[in-house]
């Protein structure tokens, strides 16, 4: 089962994976982290493809693809 | 002795657990030549984007060792605290000029700039089109993103006409301002340069062609070929006063429709 990992703490929350993960199932977290920031978070980890999209368009490089 | 077949089944089920966890590989993380560092850039910003294609081209063209990166006056100023190789300052636009230097003392090092567009294009002008004129061997990354970021936004050379900026609050007027400099092809007309192509990163798929096209560049420096640069149409939300999603809308809609991707010149096939 293909899966992602986000670092809460480096999540600047700017929704750019969520927009570019083709199954949308990434969402964002009902806490902040030390930041402030929501972070995302993988949601339905079911539908998750492992495609990678999430980590071309971080830019701050906090996902991490497990396949 | 009853026991033994529930010890069998607990002991083929943990292995299998455990078999099933090894092939979980991780087929995407950071790349080694950068730092774990938290990058100073605001949400969304498309620096951080740019930092990871180029420490993956680092990375996997095996420079880690040998590289030597010129860091420009702009929002990238702390790019030494973000990658993991040598990285040192160059006055403002002045990393071109700083590069021939180290590139001529240290001929078997790979040295780039990176360099933003009020670096690049506007202080640093003359620097750039004589280092190209000269075909220096050094590769240059140019983050294009229509204003002065770091300072919060004033109008740079590279401004779309119309475009809202601290300075231009009324919209860039030709009249006044002047035009958007087109440097690639500004470049493409001197004989000393080699590769030179604009990529953007508004999606997935331009991400992928953006690092090919970094990867071409400093592969054409490690042949020997000369001068390349890549121009790298970014997003700046904070300073366009947009949220990340609009301005990666923006830049897709607008901002590379005055600067259209492409290979603007490529000598190094020749």
């Amino acid at each position: 089962m293909p899966t992602i990992k986000i670092n809460a703490e480096k999540c600047k929350g700017c929704s750019l994976c969520l927009k570019a993960c083709p199954k949308q199932c990434i969402s964002f977290s009902q806490q902040f982290n030390k930041a402030g920031y929501r972070w995302a978070t993988l949601e339905k980890e079911d539908a998750c493809i492992g495609c990678g999209f999430c980590y071309l368009v971080c830019p701050d490089v906090c996902i991490e693809v497990y396949k | 002795m009853q026991r033994q077949p529930l010890l069998l089944i607990f002991f083929t089920s943990y292995s299998f657990f455990h078999l099933k966890k090894d092939f979980m590989q991780k087929i995407l993380s950071k790349p080694e030549a950068l730092k774990d560092a938290t990058l100073s850039y605001c949400p969304g910003c498309g620096h951080g984007i740019i930092h990871r294609l180029v420490a993956e081209c680092i990375d996997e063209l095996d420079l880690r060792e040998k590289t030597i990166a010129v860091a420009p006056v702009g929002c990238a100023v702390f790019a030494y605290d973000y990658f993991n190789f040598d990285v040192t300052e160059a006055p403002h636009g002045r990393p071109p000029a700083v590069a021939t230097g180290i590139k001529r003392t240290n001929p078997d090092k790979f040295v780039f700039t990176y360099q933003g567009d009020g670096d690049i294009s506007a202080i640093g002008m003359a620097e750039t089109i004589h280092a190209a004129n000269r075909g220096e061997n050094i590769s240059i990354i140019f983050v294009n993103n229509a204003n002065y970021g770091m300072t919060g936004g004033q109008m740079a050379p590279t401004t779309l006409i119309g475009q809202v900026t601290e300075t231009t609050p009324f919209g860039r007027d030709p009249k006044r301002d002047g035009y958007p400099i087109h440097l690639c092809e500004l470049l493409a007309t001197l004989e000393g340069t080699t590769y030179l192509e604009r990529v953007s990163i508004y999606n997935p798929q331009n991400i992928i062609k953006a690092k090919k096209a970094i990867k071409k560049a400093f592969q054409c420096q490690l042949d020997g070929k000369g001068f390349s640069l890549v121009e790298v149409i970014s997003n700046c939300p904070v300073d366009w006063g947009m949220t990340p999603l609009d301005s990666i809308k923006w830049t897709e809609e607008t901002f590379i429709k005055t600067f259209p991707l492409g290979l603007v010149k490529d000598k190094s096939e020749a």
